[in-house]
């Protein structure tokens, strides 16, 4: 019960989070200074064109208005038509979404179960040289931005050695599989070709490591400092003096109240880097949200850069969603509706 | 107003420097941000080819790749790119400075209001903008500020301190709103202490460690952001010899001419980590500091 008020709150709160985004954003893209009807058009445009294309966007009304016409159509899935590829922005959003998840997805789960690892191993061997070896791994991953990664990976395994495919989602010779998640490894798998499943597969690695490496590094520092805190605590000398396994007590019971905060900061290390995602995308030409944003951005399209922006909030409310689901499974205290501890 | 204790605060002081100087990497840290501020403030008496900042073409030298006449190569133009890094070194510690400055002061004071007055009007406002703000990656909406914007290193600046208050102000909401009800500032209270008094000379002090740290590691991630805007077009212009701007520039020369791009590379994580390790250093000072 308590548990279903928490997400009910959640949720409630998170509506009205990308409704102020969504005013944040369209105030950004319309107080700035210049037309955005003459941006559109060009300066070359006749004045005839640019008023009625002015009075089609109505921008001649005061902001509030042009605001209620835009959350009208956003709410049913329309955010006008895109200046850069003259198609519905909905429609491009939606072909070009799929490819930025599967490489966040991707992502996710690499700094995820790596950085968890790293941080568990590190926790284990205190002090030693495996620690040592990933708290400078983690200095590297933290300051090294991730399109730097990208571009030394693209030079590395790329060109020197030669390993991995450089650029897009999949080799030229190769045919999408049909449509159905949009995912390439999923979609192949459904439909039962391996080349193209081990040919996208093959495509994710670099990008997807290369996003990965920062969060990872950051996620292994968090573990291993709660790991180390809650050796010290009393349930552990009391779980060893009564001879159950060391094994057991590290995965049993440290882990899983060891990884709490690990796990509460995968939402905001997703969020940050589906911003990096915006120049990997670009590194590596990965046919993506993201570099339809920059693109967008380059191109000055209005309507299509607020769109990618509310979609990109969107996104990142619902992974946060699903961390708190998760935190308040593996935390009874939220669970179980007892005040978080500050 | 008690009399301050200097000869207190200088013992504090002294123990903290100790505990700083014993821990190796907060020394490196130092060491580094020491380094690239003295070759940034001296840039056109260190680097080796001062004029090679700015427009400049020398086509017969161009491309040449790392050798002892020019350390880190040439790029395209015939320009020596390590005097590049030390002038690229200005416009990154530049905008970490200026970002830092507008940002971190409205921040703190809006998060000292915010926490001072938990549960009224003035906290609901504050704390849930923050909330719109925190809610989309700040470089996605730098980047959209800034392509609204013309591209330029000063609207790259003011897009990204639009976005950067919101941390400092969470921070700092943190500390204050648990310390409200302490004695001390219930005392300045029933003594009828004003509010700015209350603010600035109760609460913001214990929020002095915590702001440190972040002002240190916050250099790192704003000049990280401000080289991403460049890569991408939408920040410094060339030819300013921004760290972002080389990165995104050699890049297209890959891989032949590796040095074009992998030496502004390093230099951006060079200059990155340096201010990590400072900042990690000077949280474990302070924590000292604390028991």
């Amino acid at each position: 019960m308590h548990f279903i008020k928490f997400l009910a709150r959640r949720i409630g709160h998170s509506v009205f989070v990308i409704l102020g985004l969504s005013i944040l954003v369209f105030l950004i893209a319309r107080v700035m200074p210049g037309d955005p009807a003459r941006m559109a058009l060009g300066p070359r445009a006749p004045e005839a064109v640019v008023q009625r294309f002015r009075e089609e966007l109505h921008l001649d009304k005061p902001i509030y208005v042009q605001y209620y016409y835009w959350l009208r159509g956003a709410v049913q899935g329309d955010f006008g038509m895109s200046l850069f590829t003259k198609r519905n922005v909905a429609h491009d959003v939606k072909e070009f979404l799929p490819a930025t998840l599967e490489l966040m997805v991707c992502t996710g789960i690499i700094f995820t179960v790596f950085g968890i690892l790293l941080g568990v191993a590190s926790a284990r061997y205190a002090n030693k040289w495996p620690d040592n070896v990933v708290r400078v791994f983690s200095y590297l991953g933290v300051c090294t931005p991730a399109y730097v990664f990208g571009i030394l990976f693209l030079l590395l395994f790329g060109y020197v050695f030669n390993l991995l495919p450089t650029i897009g989602r999949l080799s030229p010779e190769l045919e999408y599989p049909a449509h159905a998640t949009g995912f390439i490894t999923i979609d192949s798998i459904i439909a039962g070709d391996f080349r193209a499943f081990w040919d996208g597969l093959k495509h994710l690695i670099m990008p997807s490591v290369a996003l990965a490496l920062g969060p990872m590094a950051q996620e292994a520092r968090i573990t291993r400092s709660s790991m180390t805190e809650n050796l010290q605590r009393d349930f552990i000398a009391l779980e060893r003096s009564q001879a159950i396994p060391e094994r057991r007590i590290m995965t049993r019971y440290l882990m899983r109240i060891s990884i709490i905060p690990t796990v509460s900061v995968l939402g905001l290390d997703f969020a940050s880097q589906l911003g990096w995602a915006f120049l990997v995308e670009l590194i590596f030409n990965w046919p993506g949200l993201s570099r339809y944003g920059i693109n967008v951005m380059l191109h000055k399209d209005l309507n299509a850069i607020v769109a990618v922006i509310m979609i990109i909030g969107l996104v990142f409310l619902v992974v946060n969603i699903v961390v708190d689901i998760i935190v308040a499974g593996l935390d009874p205290r939220i669970r179980l509706g007892a005040e978080r501890s500050k | 107003m008690g009399k301050i204790d200097f000869a207190r605060r200088w013992e504090k002081l002294k123990k903290a420097w100790y505990k700083f100087g014993k821990n190796p990497l907060s020394i490196i840290g130092a060491t580094i941000v020491l380094i690239i501020l003295l070759l940034a403030a001296f840039a056109p008496l260190v680097a080796p080819y001062p004029e090679h900042a700015g427009n400049y073409v020398n086509f017969p030298e161009a491309s040449r790749p790392p050798s002892w006449k020019h350390l880190c190569g040439t790029d395209v133009f015939g320009r020596d790119i390590l005097s590049r890094i030390f002038f690229g070194f200005r416009f990154s510690l530049g905008m970490g400075v200026v970002v830092i400055s507008i940002t971190a002061p409205v921040g703190v004071t809006l998060g000292l209001i915010a926490g001072y007055m938990k549960g009224s009007f003035m906290d609901t406002l504050i704390m849930r903008l923050t909330d719109i703000f925190v809610a989309v990656p700040p470089l996605v909406l730098a980047l959209a500020v800034c392509s609204i914007l013309k591209p330029s290193v000063f609207n790259a600046m003011m897009a990204i301190s639009l976005l950067w208050w919101p941390w400092y102000c969470r921070l700092v909401y943190g500390i204050s709103s648990s310390i409200r009800n302490e004695f001390y500032v219930q005392a300045a209270e029933v003594t009828g202490a004003s509010k700015i008094h209350i603010l600035f000379r109760e609460i913001f002090p214990n929020c002095y460690g915590p702001i440190f740290t972040k002002l240190s590691l916050d250099m790192g991630w704003v000049i990280l952001i401000g080289s991403a805007l460049s890569f991408v077009g939408l920040g410094a212009q060339p030819p300013t010899p921004d760290l972002g701007t080389m990165v995104a520039d050699g890049g297209k020369y890959m891989p032949d001419q590796w040095w074009i791009a992998v030496f502004p590379a390093f230099a951006i994580m060079f200059i990155v980590l340096g201010f990590n390790l400072l900042g990690d250093g000077i949280r474990d000072m302070l924590e000292v500091e604390e028991g």
